[in-house]
């Protein structure tokens, strides 16, 4: 069988310290993304499980498959859970979710939680698209900009390049700053010329770290215009798969002249994270009754 | 919050900037109206306010869908900037 160099990992986690029945709030927040879905469950507003995996054809499907992953060995069911909102491209096709609401403004809300309050900038490197979102302290949105016109600047283009070079993606962003000098760009505006300019180079005798440098610095270059539209403000904070990929992030960090925020928390949930919020939210105004 | 719909791709960025916050202000929204290809709709965002925004099914193809209001096909303003009273919707082209 042909290795997958593209396959990233999926998994599932939950906080075995945590009892979720004494949490007055169980809310889940569900990302149906084009490449990847995510659930995350929260407890009163903290992170308590979620799971990260592919998105399949079936977007009702791939959420309920991403909810029984988090709910796996947690001893919860979906019955337990108190409201559920839905976001990402397949938010409307969540079957159990009361709520859809965009991936724009869960991302701004699950930045806020994941990296703090002082978020004013984030950059979601989603599958394929790319967000560049200005929100406020309290992680509401004020101004945004998407490009979903082409796979540049996203994740399936890095899976693309992965799977041409015969690297595992997860290795892709250290060996591209395995090098002695920064190589050109490749075409930042089409990932389908980008693959063909990157084949023309391994012909040339380029080695597989040169070319994925250079693959890296054109998404990297292209993320950079997309935030430059809206301008940056600090703190600055990327989101979504990409944001793994430390030879990216470094080289926006570069361009921009800005230090992106790290955080321990996976940086692919934070739109699933932010619906997970959203919901707890919505719940407490249901119950109040405003 | 400024939304921006839209993309860019190799030939240029084509944006329309909604300013919502001062969209919401408006009552009549005659935008949604003025536009002959009905590209803007009035839509509740996420933070419930009532505001227009460029459809989906246009957002990845303005450049096509508002050329017939563009210069080039002979107007000088376009027909729903002119009809914002707020001045809350601009284009980046």
């Amino acid at each position: 069988m042909a290795v997958e160099f593209w396959r990233w990992k999926e998994y599932n986690w939950h906080d075995p310290e945590a009892d979720p029945r004494a949490a007055e709030v169980l809310s889940v927040g569900i990302d149906v993304g084009s490449v990847s879905s995510q659930a995350v469950i929260m407890a009163d507003g903290k992170l308590f499980a979620f799971s990260n995996m592919r998105t399949g054809s079936d977007s009702p499907e791939s959420a309920s498959k991403a909810l029984a992953w988090a709910l796996e060995d947690t001893g919860l069911t979906l019955e337990d859970l108190h409201y559920a909102v839905g976001t990402g491209y397949g938010r409307v096709n969540v079957p159990f979710a009361q709520k859809a609401i965009t991936e724009i403004a869960c991302h701004a809300r699950g930045a806020n939680f994941m990296y703090g309050p002082a978020v004013r900038t984030v950059l979601d490197m989603g599958g394929q698209d790319c967000k560049a979102i200005h929100c406020d302290e309290k992680g509401k949105v004020r101004a945004f900009l998407m490009n979903d016109k082409c796979a540049a600047g996203t994740g399936r283009g890095m899976e693309v390049m992965a799977d041409l070079l015969s690297v595992p993606i997860e290795e892709v962003g250290e060996m591209s700053l395995d090098v002695d000098e920064e190589p050109p760009p490749v075409s930042s505006t089409c990932v389908v010329f980008a693959k063909s300019e990157a084949s023309g180079l391994l012909r040339q005798g380029w080695p597989k770290n040169r070319v994925l440098a250079s693959y890296c610095s054109a998404m990297a270059h292209r993320v950079c215009a997309l935030l430059e539209r809206i301008g940056i403000e600090e703190s600055f904070a990327i989101t979504g798969g990409i944001a793994k990929n430390s030879g990216v992030v470094s080289r926006i960090e570069k361009e921009l002249g800005v230090e992106a925020l790290k955080t321990e928390t996976d940086s692919q949930i934070a739109g699933a994270a932010g619906a997970a919020l959203f919901a707890r939210a919505l719940y407490l105004k249901s119950k109040s009754g405003n | 919050m400024l939304a921006n719909y839209g993309y860019t791709d190799g030939s240029g960025e084509y944006f329309i900037t909604v300013d919502t916050d001062k969209c919401v202000e408006c009552e009549g929204r005659p935008c949604a109206g003025a536009c002959p290809a009905g590209v803007i709709e009035i839509i509740t965002d996420d933070y419930d306010d009532q505001v227009c925004a460029v459809r989906d099914e246009h957002r990845k193809q303005i450049k096509y869908s508002c050329a017939p209001c563009k210069p080039a096909s002979g107007w000088k303003t376009l027909p729903c900037t002119d009809a914002c009273p707020h001045d809350a919707l601009t284009h980046s082209w």
